[in-house]
């Protein structure tokens, strides 16, 4: 059964991580979100959306982005989501979970010694969150292996 | 955000390399280089085709800089962020430095003089390169996650 998946990224290195995972969500309906208009040649085929970005240090963007993040959800109505972080990462996964969408937080490779920010509340609004980083693995939070 | 601290030490050291063509990437910094060629941001593609063109990559401490050096098999010199200079919001950079950075031809300045230093060093044996690899993430990896979209 093919699903419609939303793959979300910030820019810079979490774009970057974002496509290294695409083999997994070969041969379903992906989209792919991030902050850089330029990306778009690097995703291929497929419904590239980008949304304005935000930060904790910039938070008071945070009604921009999760607009634009809302209305990419509308467009694509995922049934699963996949980020690599950052906060726009939580932001779609925090709009989409009262729908019943699943959500995977893949936690930076840059987080090597304490989970991200935004990877530490993820646990609380994702299904599951992944670290990069075997040593971090505790509790829910698992090591499925890196982008490296 | 901002890395003037770098874009300062490589344009000084253009200045004194007049000979090795120099451009550099300053984002929203400040400082505007007088030596080397400049600009504000490069479109991903672009960006992509100067780290694969160079023979020495040099950057902050940042995965995207990290693995697109990796992926394009270009020995990659970097100073990592610090937070107490307002580089960036913590000292992940280092922690960066001291897990990734000992990959081969990964190469971890620790502050300008080192950098200019070592820029002229790995020029001079054009630098150790990164083993190549493969443009995605282990299969173990894509196939879990594979595995999480398709329960």
């Amino acid at each position: 059964m093919q699903k419609r998946v939303l793959a979300i990224a910030s820019g810079g290195g979490h774009f970057i991580q974002l496509m290294r995972l695409s083999p997994a969500w070969d041969g379903h309906k992906v989209s792919i979100a991030t902050v850089d208009p330029s990306s778009r040649a690097l995703v291929g085929d497929v419904p590239f959306f980008t949304f304005r970005d935000v930060s904790r240090a910039d938070w008071w963007r945070i009604p921009a982005a999760a607009l634009d993040i809302a209305r990419i959800l509308l467009r694509v109505r995922p049934q699963v989501i996949i980020t690599t972080g950052a906060l726009p990462g939580l932001i779609a996964a925090t709009l989409a979970r009262p729908f019943g969408v699943k959500s995977l937080w893949v936690d930076s490779i840059a987080n090597s010694e304490v989970l991200s920010g935004s990877g530490g509340q993820a646990g609380r609004v994702c299904s599951q969150v992944v670290t990069q980083w075997p040593h971090l693995a505790a509790g829910k939070v698992e090591h499925w292996g890196s982008v490296l | 955000m901002p890395f003037d601290r770098l874009c300062e030490a490589m344009d000084a050291w253009a200045a004194a390399n007049p000979g090795t063509p120099v451009e550099i990437q300053i984002g929203k910094g400040s400082y505007e280089p007088r030596h080397a060629r400049w600009v504000r941001k490069l479109a991903l593609p672009e960006y992509q085709a100067r780290v694969a063109a160079c023979d020495l990559f040099v950057a902050h401490c940042g995965m995207g800089s990290i693995i697109s050096a990796i992926e394009a098999g270009k020995p990659i010199l970097i100073l990592p962020r610090l937070a107490e200079l307002g580089e960036h919001n913590t000292d992940h950079q280092l922690a960066t430095a001291r897990h990734i950075g000992i990959r081969p031809g990964l190469h971890v300045a620790a502050d300008v003089a080192d950098l200019q230093a070592r820029a002229t060093a790995l020029l001079a044996e054009t630098g150790v390169a990164p083993a190549p690899i493969s443009r995605f993430a282990d299969p173990i990896l894509t196939n879990r996650i594979r595995a999480f979209i398709e329960a």
